[in-house]
């Protein structure tokens, strides 16, 4: 049975889409069958940053309306054999998709993998509701700054209270992903410190993003970064946050600036 | 710049190979496609793939199961590849239709 797994943070430009693409991508490294659908219905992104956005022929749309069957509109990634795209429809009302008709399609994708991936549009409106409506878990993307520390916070209101876990009783398990993060800038005080920001929204932390130039390219190129440079920081980072996401206890990195010396080590626990 | 060097663990990191070039050909690919099918223009690749399925339909039962439509959007050529399962039986019902 897949865990279904939200990627959300009620801000736009986050990095929900760039951390979905390198979380799909090291989960099926690390040998588990995954599923990454696009909720963004209107502007998908997630083919464009996979490098699968000439192959398209059918969307998560023909799908709930019926007119394509699931396994044709599941684009398999050309270098991970794991690694399943459910795109988003470019052109479709955005309407078309339907509570239940999302349900049907999480419910066939539950017995055919390990992880279903859904990528969150911003906002919290119908997209971004469906997106978390069956997770099990959530990943809430948050960078440094007040104001997507104050829709995380939002965002982690709705998972607590919309989702079908919530209304069942039970909870989403939830982990905050830090991205963007500027070691230079948080030497010099200008942006929140990761402590305040696991203080404010008061959920586990399961990793450090830095703001990178390897994540541009990565996405430049239509590759997750943790194929494209895997040794970077980036996609190690990535990397980290995917095995805590897999239960394995990993020391949480702080990037720091690339000066060689040292890299802080924090004994602070993921979960 | 070497005596730096001298005291670097670190080899020195290989010039990177600029990426941006890349990215424009692509979205300038992705946008040429999207630009015809959502302003007005039906994406032409979308339209043939219906209507070929259409044409199959009409002489043949299709189980949606056995259909399989693959898309390569290039920027000179693009191809549109469609795998049709034809249930056993079904050439005696084109002769007779014929």
């Amino acid at each position: 049975m897949a865990k279904v797994l939200v990627v959300t943070s009620g801000k736009g430009g986050v990095g929900k889409t760039t951390s979905t693409a390198a979380m799909g991508a090291a989960l099926a490294q690390a040998g588990q069958k995954v599923v990454v659908v696009d909720f963004d219905v209107g502007l998908r992104n997630l083919d464009l940053v996979l490098g699968a956005e000439r192959r398209v022929v059918f969307d998560l749309i023909n799908v709930v309306q019926g007119i394509a069957k699931l396994p044709q509109a599941l684009i398999r990634d050309k270098r991970l054999e794991n690694l399943w795209l459910l795109p988003a429809s470019q052109t479709k009302d955005k309407d078309a998709l339907t509570d239940e008709g999302v349900g049907r399609i999480i419910d066939e994708l539950r017995g055919s993998c390990d992880w279903i991936l859904c990528d969150s549009p911003a906002g919290i409106e119908r997209g971004a509701m469906l997106a978390m409506r069956y997770a099990d878990e959530a990943i809430i993307v948050t960078n440094p700054e007040v104001s997507s520390v104050r829709d995380s916070d939002r965002i982690i209101g709705m998972l607590d209270s919309k989702t079908v876990r919530a209304e069942k009783g039970e909870r989403v398990e939830k982990h905050v992903l830090i991205a963007r993060y500027d070691a230079a800038r948080a030497a010099r005080g200008e942006m929140l410190t990761i402590d305040d920001i696991l203080e404010i929204l008061a959920t586990p932390l399961l990793g450090i993003i830095p703001e990178s130039q390897d994540v541009l390219r990565a996405s430049n190129v239509g590759s997750p970064v943790t194929l494209n440079s895997p040794s970077s920081v980036a996609a190690r980072a990535y990397a980290d946050a995917t095995k805590r996401l897999l239960g394995e206890t990993v020391p949480m990195l702080v990037p720091t600036e690339r000066k060689g010396l040292m890299n802080l080590l924090r004994g602070r626990r993921a979960a | 710049m070497s005596i730096l060097r001298l005291f670097s663990s670190r080899k020195p990191a290989p010039e990177p190979v600029p990426t941006a070039p890349i990215a424009r050909e692509r979205l300038q690919i992705l946008l040429a496609h999207e630009r015809g099918s959502t302003r007005g223009k039906p994406d032409l690749l979308m339209q043939l793939r219906e209507e070929i399925l259409a044409v199959v339909q009409r002489h043949v039962t299709l189980d949606p199961d056995k259909v399989i439509v693959r898309m390569e959007r290039g920027k000179n050529v693009s191809t549109l590849e469609v795998d049709i399962e034809l249930p056993n039986g079904s050439e005696q019902a084109f002769a007779a239709t014929g």
